[in-house]
């Protein structure tokens, strides 16, 4: 047993970092240190760096344009990507439907979708849950009714992360009525462009519409969009909801943020003449977080381990999704608190595309509490922190 | 990178789960708890035939590999069984120092003793006033014609009670936290001015006080280098450290497992408890608890066995008895309030689980000190 990387590894680290060093677009650093979220053509520009360099979907398969790399080379590159504060490509192409159309798509629905995602020329959303359809996702109504070639879609998607953007979408809708409620339920693309698609910007508490309400009105979308059987498509979702969860502890996201804390807390008085660093307080909670990532780090690196070992992505990842996501939370509450006053500014203009104003506050800290506000989405999306939870009682202890 | 356990780990992880299954049932732990000498010496003696007593050290000491992972590898199967006999105090902790400190054929006679389960020891490191902090030294080793006088008075010695030697460490220079002028010495337990008063902790162990009162003893019981010894015992303690966590894993895990089976047995209103969501949840959090404290263990035990880094060596051990001090509260406490009643009861092995771990997470520091000591080190 030994965490040590091979030579073969540590030149592969060395080239990462080498080329996040030289490609990562510094003011695109800049902004993601001072808590700005990147524009749409920054991120498609972002992801077309990737994209040149090969590395645009270190998952896929090779013969679709992976990389070929290990599970601890894309832990690496992962790592590195975090530390610098890359942004992980939107996953909803790349990592959510491209998955589904490899495994249960037709070829000519494989040529005609997936080079287009490797290379972010389409932006995707996901349309899963429904006004009454949240964590009980199964119980979804938007409906597609089969007439001659097309499917009719009507009902209403919600949550959908960067709808505003998105060119296609990928829902599951309700084929049949009359079965088991999971299992009349397809999986079927739409053109955001088709009459009938409509979609309305929900505001968030960080006052930023990153999500919206996708309103279909008898939308006509060709059969051939339909991915697998008819009826299946709850089985493909489960299938790629359990791989969405391998990649999600955001472990090096993590120390990149703590870093961060750590050189403005350096840089805070904290009113007795000493800099926040000095607290005792709170340089023991930035500590226990500290220690709570290298337990969790470890936690993933053995589940890494088990999936090189063949394993399939286990319920265990449940626990990367819970720990990951309240981990991130606390760091959230903890810029908030060092910003202190610093952090009451409510300017939700800066998280708009082409926002060109200066860093409002020390290290941007009006950010922080939009952050914090905004991540609490973190335990409820993906599966709630709850659903995880049941999911653990269920698979691992039998309850 | 590899995390699977190697041929030998898993022969050793073996032979301690088929000894426990044979031989160490809650109910003859009981009675080896309840005995005079606290631990069972028909089975220390089996212990160095299986080669457990000589796991910590390296083959070149006379042991079998001296590993951390191996360590941790056979202290978790110990803690899930709870075993009372005294491995970390004489094993570990004592044989440790020796292996560190001791040099030539007295190293190798006195591990050789260890190993084949011939001496018992103690290590007499802590005072009332020092606390968790290994350098806060007041016993004073005074030397008085080539002799050595020894005085002070040492808390917490486990094992004491049954060791045919304690190791000593006191001062023979320098101010009370100075980390300069502190050795350890290797004492006859019926040394004259030595006086110990036992007594049984809460997890059932046998400890003492031990009181120095001008035991004068010959200069040639030094291990080491006059004044040099806190080194090795930071790094003797460090390693117990990591150790002792392998041991409050695997209680948890055995908390965890029987806590879930209880709820699945266990009838109100007319249904298992277990099937009450408000109890599953809790069991989850249990089942994360346990998942994050065996990483940061294992990680920890890596970095020993192979950074080069001391800091970051003396970082993990900290981040891990932290973290799995969390993880005590939580698991245990949790343990008790989901067996309910029952829960509370001597009879039942549960509680005793709950107690050891209680003990592990005092020892060598619990987790706001070595929270505190890992942010200190940056």
């Amino acid at each position: 047993m030994n965490a040590d990387f091979t030579a073969e590894d540590l030149v592969f680290q060395d080239e990462v970092r080498t080329f996040l060093q030289n490609e990562f677009p510094a003011e695109y650093r800049e902004k993601i240190d001072a808590n700005i979220r990147l524009s749409k053509e920054e991120i498609i520009n972002w992801q077309k760096i990737l994209y040149k360099k090969g590395w645009a979907a270190p998952s896929w398969p090779e013969e679709h344009g992976g990389t070929g790399w290990s599970q601890i080379q894309k832990h690496i590159f992962a790592t590195e990507m975090g530390l610098i504060g890359a942004p992980e490509p939107v996953p909803f192409g790349l990592k959510m439907v491209a998955p589904v159309i490899m495994a249960y798509g037709n070829d000519e629905q494989k040529q005609r979708f997936l080079p287009d995602i490797l290379e972010s020329n389409v932006w995707w959303c996901q349309g899963y849950s429904e006004p009454n359809a949240g964590s009980d996702l199964a119980s979804l109504k938007t409906a597609a009714v089969r007439e001659g070639n097309h499917y009719i879609v009507n009902g209403t998607k919600t949550w959908n992360t960067y709808g505003q953007y998105a060119d296609w979408i990928f829902c599951l809708v309700r084929t049949d009525n009359t079965v088991k409620k999971q299992e009349g339920i397809s999986f079927l693309l739409i053109d955001m462009k088709s009459e009938g698609v409509s979609h309305k910007p929900i505001y968030l508490l960080d006052g930023h519409a990153e999500v919206n309400e996708i309103f279909f009105d008898d939308v006509k979308v060709p059969v051939e969009n339909l991915i697998g059987e008819e009826n299946k498509g709850w089985t493909y979702a489960k299938v790629l909801l359990t791989h969405e969860r391998t990649s999600i502890s955001g472990v090096p996201r993590g120390n990149g943020r703590l870093r961060t804390l750590k050189k403005i807390a350096a840089e805070t008085d904290d009113g007795f003449g000493n800099s926040m660093m000095e607290n005792q307080t709170f340089r023991n909670r930035l500590a226990n977080i500290e220690i709570e990532l290298k337990a969790l780090e470890y936690v993933e690196l053995r589940t890494l381990a088990s999936i090189s070992a063949g394993k399939a992505p286990g319920p265990e990842s449940s626990i990367l999704k819970i720990v990951g996501t309240e981990l991130a939370q606390k760091i959230d509450e903890i810029f908030v608190d060092l910003a202190a006053y610093q952090s009451l500014p409510f300017v939700p203009e800066q998280f708009e595309d082409g926002f060109q104003g200066a860093p409002i506050g020390p290290g941007n800290s009006a950010a922080f509490a939009l952050t914090y506000f905004n991540n609490r989405k973190a335990s409820i999306y993906g599966g709630s922190n709850e659903i995880q939870r049941n999911i653990i009682c269920k698979a691992v202890l039998g309850l | 990178m590899d995390f699977s356990y190697s041929e030998v780990q898993l022969m050793l992880q073996d032979s301690v789960q088929k000894f426990v299954q044979k031989s160490y049932d809650h109910n003859t732990r009981t009675k080896i708890v309840d005995s005079e000498d606290g631990y069972s010496k028909e089975n220390w003696q089996l212990f160095a035939e299986l080669g457990w007593l000589a796991v910590p050290f390296t083959e070149e000491d006379g042991g079998l590999g001296g590993s951390t992972i191996d360590l941790i590898v056979m202290m978790e199967e110990f803690g899930k069984a709870n075993l009372v006999e005294p491995f970390t105090a004489t094993a570990v902790l004592g044989g440790g120092l020796i292996a560190e400190l001791a040099e030539g054929v007295r190293k190798a006679e006195l591990i050789e003793k260890v190993v084949t389960g011939s001496m018992q020891l103690a290590c007499a490191y802590a005072e009332s006033g020092s606390r968790f902090n290994l350098s806060k030294v007041t016993t004073t080793a005074a030397i008085e014609g080539g002799d050595v006088v020894i005085n002070g008075n040492k808390i917490a010695v486990l094992n004491a009670p049954n060791a045919d030697k304690i190791l000593v460490v006191a001062r023979e220079s320098g101010a009370a936290t100075d980390p300069e002028g502190v050795s350890i010495f290797l004492v006859d337990a019926n040394a004259e001015g030595l006086a110990i008063t036992p007594f049984t902790t809460f997890d059932g162990k046998k400890s003492s006080e031990v009181l120095f009162e001008n035991v004068r003893v010959s200069e040639s019981v030094r291990l080491g280098s006059s004044g040099e010894a806190l080194k090795a015992l930071q790094k003797v303690v460090d390693r117990a450290t990591v150790g002792v966590s392998a041991e409050a894993v695997g209680a948890l895990e055995s908390l965890l497992k029987k806590t879930v089976e209880y709820s699945k047995t266990r009838k109100q209103f007319g249904t298992v408890i277990g099937t009450f969501q408000a109890l599953q949840h809790r069991m989850a959090d249990m089942f994360i608890e346990c998942q994050l404290a065996r990483s940061i263990v294992v990680m920890a035990a890596m970095q020993l066995d192979s950074s080069a880094d001391e800091l970051e060596k003396t970082k993990s051990v900290s981040a891990a008895k932290s973290r799995v001090g969390k993880a005590i509260r939580h698991v245990g406490q949790e343990s008790i309030q989901i067996h309910g009643g029952i829960g509370m009861t001597d009879e039942l092995d549960v509680g005793h689980l709950f107690k050891r771990v209680t003990a592990i997470d005092i020892m060598f520091g619990n987790a706001d000190f070595h929270t505190e000591r890992f942010a200190s080190l940056e």
